[in-house]
């Protein structure tokens, strides 16, 4: 037998549970992110991507080695890291004379770049300079401040990158008291993006709802805005496209009225009046005459089709 | 009345208001817990105290998000008090392509097109002979094989020195690898892959076909190609397989530039349509003519007076008349 092109097949139980959970899903799980630095990384941007890691646990890697990439030339080599380590985000640190103090944040889709941008990151105070702290690994509260988030193409695509970064996952159910965290995105009139993170104090206010006080935390980062590759619109129709299971379907003609009964509408379709039975009466009955006529127009027909028949056998 | 209103008063002291002011009501999706404030900036304060202004903003849009959150329903799971969130408002990218449903298998399709449906077999049946229950399938199956062939009988036809058991054996490895084969085949085409034909695999399964295939690339392996290879009569050689074929290529030929040349081409066609004979059977007409004979010569029989089926039109042999082809030149043609 010649030889097949391999088509991987698991040896093991569990080998083929992994390859089976690395194909598309209808339900996603939450997106791991990956943290690398390129050829070169400055102190802060390297804190700086420690610090955010921390932020993405348990679904964030760190890579320590640098690597020789530039993600704006060619972004292969970051596709291939990614879909190694199975992560569709990533934040890229590196310095260079040109761009000292670089951040690239991109994401995935099908393991290809769908987009990123990358920011500068002017000033940087770490997690440990903060005396706060919080418990990882909880779904934050996003808070975008600025008129300017809607007004640009690339700042529309940073607040979605930030989003797909920090919202951690999504859920149907969240703990009230769980509630402990905000990242503030800032997008000033002069061109900066400060990211601020607090720790959210509950307290009472004397009705239901508690009032509201922040400590910041840290990371507390000012971006400025460099080189940044929007998405192809085909491709991110594609990517946001919702599978046919979990699209709801509006059920028609069902309502409800104030006492809490259902109400539906059903359609019927035409209905055969012609041969409908309705009232028999002795007036409407076919007299005697009648039917005699008829069955002699039977018979007839009947006879027509024997002798037709007769004549095809001969 | 005066003392719920002290009451309410004095809290207000004690405690500090939720209540947010803003010029333009911020956007909320809740499902990302996610607020947007599309407000300008106080400029003034954003230069003088950044930080504290910044802290002081996030409050009050974190406040007014808190606010909202806090009137959806609420449910009590093991201890804790959880809100129901509404659905994701926010469109975000997937991380793969939407599952695509697995393709049909060869079989599938097959059993598709004819409708033919999966009928339900018991799991166990009785055996006469053993006088046992015997499974569809396993072990317990394949042992009361073993136990039932313990003797085979020796076909009329075939050398009786052959082992009947191995010869068994082996159809049974035959069939499996066939199978195993077949599965790889959809495997492949499921998951788009160009698997290289297998070739000739085994005199038992393969078809004419196949055989056919073997005769074409068999003859063509000479060292010239098969240039001096002699022809059979009716041989033809097999299509579609120019890839394994050594000296063949599978271009097409380009249709011909001048005008007399497609002109005679399309004519030969033509004539080859309507020269064409109905197909004769020698075999089917000598049966006929036999069967006629022994009609006629038992109508004769019985009743000598009747001769109707004596009218004989000379019937087309299937040897006579003008064949179209016939033998070309030597060698297997040149593409």
């Amino acid at each position: 037998m010649s030889v097949w092109q391999r088509v991987a097949k698991p040896t093991t139980r569990r080998g083929k549970r992994v390859l089976l959970k690395r194909e598309p899903q209808v339900v996603e799980g939450p997106k791991r992110a990956l943290f690398f630095q390129g050829r070169k990384c400055s102190e802060k941007v390297r804190a700086l991507l420690k610090d955010l890691h921390d932020f993405k646990k348990p679904d964030g890697v760190k890579l320590n080695r640098k690597h020789d990439i530039t993600v704006f030339e060619n972004a292969k080599p970051v596709e291939d890291v990614c879909r190694k380590y199975e992560a569709p985000l990533f934040m890229l640190g590196s310095h260079s004379k040109k761009r000292p103090d670089n951040l690239v944040i991109g994401r995935m889709f099908n393991y290809n770049l769908l987009d990123m941008i990358e920011l500068y990151v002017e000033s940087f105070t770490g997690l440990k300079e903060f005396a706060e702290s919080i418990t990882l690994g909880t779904k934050p509260c996003l808070v975008f401040n600025g008129p300017l988030w809607e007004q640009t193409d690339e700042l529309k695509q940073l607040k979605s990158l930030f989003i797909d970064f920090f919202h951690r996952e999504t859920v149907e159910n969240i703990r009230l008291q769980g509630l402990e965290h905000t990242l503030s995105f800032n997008a000033t009139p002069d061109g900066k993006i400060l990211l601020r993170s607090y720790k959210i104090i509950l307290k009472k206010s004397g009705v239901k709802t508690p009032r509201v006080e922040l400590d910041e935390i840290g990371p507390r980062v000012d971006f400025t805005l460099r080189r940044s590759k929007l998405p192809d619109e085909d491709l991110m129709k594609e990517a946001c496209r919702k599978p046919k299971e979990l699209r709801v379907i509006k059920k028609q003609n069902i309502s409800t009225d104030e006492l809490g009964n259902t109400h539906g509408r059903v359609h019927m379709g035409k209905q055969n009046i012609k041969t409908i039975q309705t009232r028999k009466m002795k007036g409407l009955k076919k007299t005697a005459a009648e039917r005699k006529a008829e069955k002699l127009k039977i018979l007839k027909v009947v006879n027509n089709n024997e002798a037709v028949a007769e004549n095809g056998d001969r | 009345m005066d003392d719920l209103l002290l009451k309410s008063s004095s809290n207000d002291q004690k405690y500090k208001s939720i209540d947010v002011n803003k010029l333009i009501d911020l956007n909320y999706d809740l499902g990302t817990l996610l607020a947007e404030d599309t407000n300008d900036f106080d400029s003034n304060l954003l230069n003088q105290k950044k930080n504290d202004y910044l802290l002081q903003l996030t409050r009050d849009n974190t406040q007014l998000l808190i606010n909202q959150i806090w009137e959806l329903p609420t449910e009590r799971v093991e201890e804790a008090i959880v809100v129901k969130l509404p659905i994701q408002k926010t469109r975000l990218p997937r991380m793969k392509p939407i599952p695509k449903p697995r393709p049909l298998t060869r079989w599938e399709e097959f059993a598709k097109a004819k409708g033919i449906v999966k009928k339900k077999k018991a799991k166990l049946s009785w055996d006469e002979h053993l006088k046992k229950w015997i499974p569809l399938y396993g072990f317990k199956k394949a042992q009361s094989e073993k136990e039932k062939d313990w003797v085979l009988e020796v076909p009329e036809n075939v050398n009786p020195m052959e082992d009947q058991f191995e010869k068994k054996l082996h159809a049974k490895s035959e069939r499996v690898a066939k199978n195993e084969l077949q599965r790889l085949r959809n495997v492949a085409k499921a998951k788009k892959i160009k698997v290289p034909r297998v070739g000739v695999t085994n005199s038992d399964v393969s078809t004419a076909k196949d055989l056919q295939v073997a005769v074409t690339v068999a003859k063509s392996s000479t060292a010239s190609l098969g240039k001096f290879q002699k022809e059979l009569p009716k041989e033809k050689e097999a299509k579609g397989v120019a890839d394994i074929t050594p000296g063949a290529s599978r271009k097409r030929k380009m249709p011909p530039v001048s005008g007399d040349v497609e002109k005679t081409e399309n004519l030969a066609i033509v004539d080859s349509v309507l020269n064409k004979r109905p197909k004769l059977s020698i075999d089917a007409v000598v049966d006929k003519r036999v069967n006629i004979e022994q009609v006629q010569r038992n109508s004769r029989d019985k009743s000598s007076s009747s001769k109707k089926g004596k009218s004989t039109a000379k019937k087309p042999k299937g040897k006579a008349g003008q064949r179209k082809g016939g033998k070309k030149g030597g060698g297997r043609k040149r593409r």
